[in-house]
């Protein structure tokens, strides 16, 4: 019998209906030639140098630092990507994948539509059809994403199945994907799935961590005490952890959205609050009753609203590699706040879970030391939500 | 195992797939039975599962049917039990990974035999993971029944060789439902599963009509149909034992 693919320890694997075993193995293939062909990664940098705007920004914090007293923060601006979010590294790079092999249309999901958009935007750069599923309930939430879909010539489907949510675009993603293989490629948002999508997603993201320490190294001449990033799914994170895995001093904290409390139902906190399972072609962390059954999961955060976590993370959380701390919506929304009056910085809710975790420790901390915070995408898409929270109605 | 191998014996098999638990166990039980009653070879009981990704719209509501109705592994067991004290054609399960996962291998397997679950058909476990449970399912009694697709190609004698209980044949691209028409070779697929074993194979996912059934069946050892009496349950509720017991009557009569 060949053996299970894919793996984090445990966690990982291929969890997926046979129909599209071939597609995920030819996938496979095409990486394994490309991930370190000369012309490709030329033309992956050109693209991210010039057309997203990498590297992108390692900002000293430094009123927020003073207003805590405690550790030095910096902010490693994902923000100031094109499209305004860490999205796009990985979606140039599967992109072009998918163009080398052949494919002419690209599906994808999305929850706050940081995802959709930045897969339209490659889809319109690169002349692909694009087709985006998005839960009905978070193309409520995220309007202007959207719209800025359709500007770019993406189709929009809003899922109504289940929780409406990001969970169920997934599922309806793959549901296409079946449909339809021969010519489009599943551009998957984050390091979920099944192999070898955490391991693809993973590569495009550590650019985050790899800019990271050299900016760092740069400007202090030593590594982060702390690098801090929400985790959904967990792209931004991993790719803000994964080249200081090695560097047992550098502390690498997830920040989940817990919603009202992970002693509630309400929340999307997976680490805190799932246990083992299989979904979405992965074994990792899910929330989830007795039987199995996939919980309905809540967060003000559309990205972080995700029952499940990428194998990856659910790894680094077994060995104690990397910490999984859960933030509260009301905490997440207060920090939304305090970044936008204090650095005049105004984050998505996503990131803003990681910048009230922030808030909580470096005070805490010495002055001597350095928490990075990953700044994974700005808010401008969070604005009405974020004033409705506060009781204030405003027309986007 | 030998007790799936006789739903083949001498005849094309009709095989049609029920929800549990939609809209409720007591139906279920009931259509079961009038499936029997009209012919049909083999049962697959669909254990519901919250997020069925392989399912298209019609069998997704009939899973949300179930568990909006409160239906739980262990009532379904308590179901097949009470099934097989008049039900002798061979019963399956079609679920997801994680409801037995969840459930604990051992423990699902253990249960399968002692209810009388003679295979166990899951969609979201390839042949690279059938290690998740083989063991548990040989210790047990249990068929691990694999699926071919359209897209297996290469893949389709190492499955072949693999297989238990039957293979299940999927005969068009996407997820289930009725479709207007199957544009797979399906005869040069059931070709080479024949070269690699003599286990039946039975086609699957958009068979609707007497007709489709049996063309299908003409190409493989039986036809699979589940959006079609899924519909009719859709349609008459409590009251669909009599419906489905007719159109399972009207399939086997078409295989004929």
């Amino acid at each position: 019998m060949s053996e299970s693919k894919g793996r984090f320890g445990i966690h990982g694997g291929q969890y997926i209906p046979e129909t599209l075993m071939n597609a995920v193995i030819e996938l496979e293939a095409a990486y394994n030639k490309y991930k370190d062909d000369p012309e490709f990664n030329r033309e992956l940098n050109a693209l991210l140098n010039d057309y997203a705007g990498r590297p992108s920004r390692l900002y000293y914090a430094e009123k927020m630092t003073r207003d805590l007293g405690g550790a030095k923060i910096y902010l490693k601006r994902e923000d100031l990507n094109h499209t305004g979010a860490h999205k796009i590294n990985n979606v140039l790079g599967q992109a072009l994948l998918a163009k080398k092999m052949g494919k002419t249309r690209l599906i994808a999901e999305t929850g706050a539509g940081q995802h959709g958009v930045a897969t339209a935007t490659a889809a319109a750069l690169m002349g692909m059809e694009c087709v985006v599923f998005m839960g009905e309930e978070d193309t409520k939430r995220q309007a202007l994403n959207v719209y800025r879909m359709k500007l770019l010539g993406s189709e929009v489907i809003p899922v109504k199945t289940g929780t409406a949510t990001l969970k169920d675009a997934v599922s309806e993603a793959m549901r296409e994907w079946t449909r339809r293989i021969s010519d489009t490629h599943y551009c998957l948002g984050s390091v979920m799935g099944p192999h070898p999508f955490p391991t693809i997603v993973r590569d495009f993201q550590a650019v985050i961590s790899k800019e990271i320490k050299e900016q760092l190294l740069e400007k202090e001449g030593k590594l982060p005490d702390a690098v801090i990033a929400c985790v959904g799914g967990g792209s931004n994170a991993i790719g803000s952890f994964y080249n200081f895995i090695n560097d047992k001093g550098v502390a690498l904290i997830g920040c989940e959205a817990a919603g009202r409390g992970i002693d509630t139902f309400e929340t999307a906190a997976t680490v805190n609050t799932g246990r083992l399972g299989i979904f979405h072609g992965m074994k990792s962390y899910f929330c989830q009753d007795e039987f199995g059954q996939i919980a309905p999961v809540y967060s003000i955060s559309a990205g972080l609203d995700y029952p499940g976590v990428g194998p990856e993370h659910a790894y680094l959380h077994d060995i104690g590699r990397a910490e999984y701390v859960p933030v509260t919506d009301d905490e997440a929304v207060e920090a939304f706040e305090y970044l936008a009056k204090t650095e005049g910085i105004i984050p998505a809710i996503e990131s803003a879970h990681a910048v009230a975790y922030a808030k909580k420790i470096a005070p805490k901390m010495g002055k001597d030391k350095i928490i990075v915070v990953t700044l994974s995408g700005r808010g401008d898409k969070d604005c009405a939500a974020i004033a409705r929270y506060r009781g204030e109605d405003i027309y986007e | 195992m030998n007790r799936i191998k006789s739903a083949f014996e001498n005849k094309k098999a009709f095989i049609p797939f029920i929800t549990c638990g939609d809209p409720d166990l007591e139906t279920t039980a009931k259509v079961v039975r009038a499936a029997v009653r009209n012919g049909a070879s083999l049962i697959e009981l669909g254990i519901p599962f919250s997020d069925p990704t392989a399912e298209g719209p019609v069998i997704q509501g009939a899973n949300l049917r179930a568990l909006s109705g409160g239906v739980t592994t262990d009532k379904i067991f308590d179901l097949v039990r009470d099934l097989r004290t008049d039900v002798e054609i061979p019963l399956v399960f079609m679920t997801y990974a994680n409801v037995v996962f969840s459930y604990g291998a051992e423990r699902f397997m253990s249960a399968c035999r002692e209810i009388g679950i003679d295979g166990l058909i899951l969609p979201d476990l390839p042949y690279e993971e059938r290690g998740e449970f083989i063991e548990e399912c040989h210790k047990y009694g249990v068929a691990l029944i694999p699926l071919i697709a359209p897209t297996s190609e290469n893949r389709i004698a190492m499955i072949a060789k693999a297989a238990e209980g039957f293979i299940y044949l999927v005969s068009s691209l996407g997820v289930t439902g009725e479709r207007s028409e199957i544009t797979t070779d399906i005869a040069s697929i059931v070709r080479v599963i024949r070269e690699n074993t003599d286990l039946p194979c039975a086609v699957g996912f958009g068979i609707s009509t007497p007709e489709r059934a049996k063309q299908m069946a003409d190409l493989s050892d039986g036809a699979i149909v589940g959006s079609a009496i899924i519909k009719i349950i859709e349609k008459y509720g409590r009251d669909s034992a009599e419906p489905v017991g007719e159109f399972v009557k009207k399939m086997t009569e078409g295989l004929k």
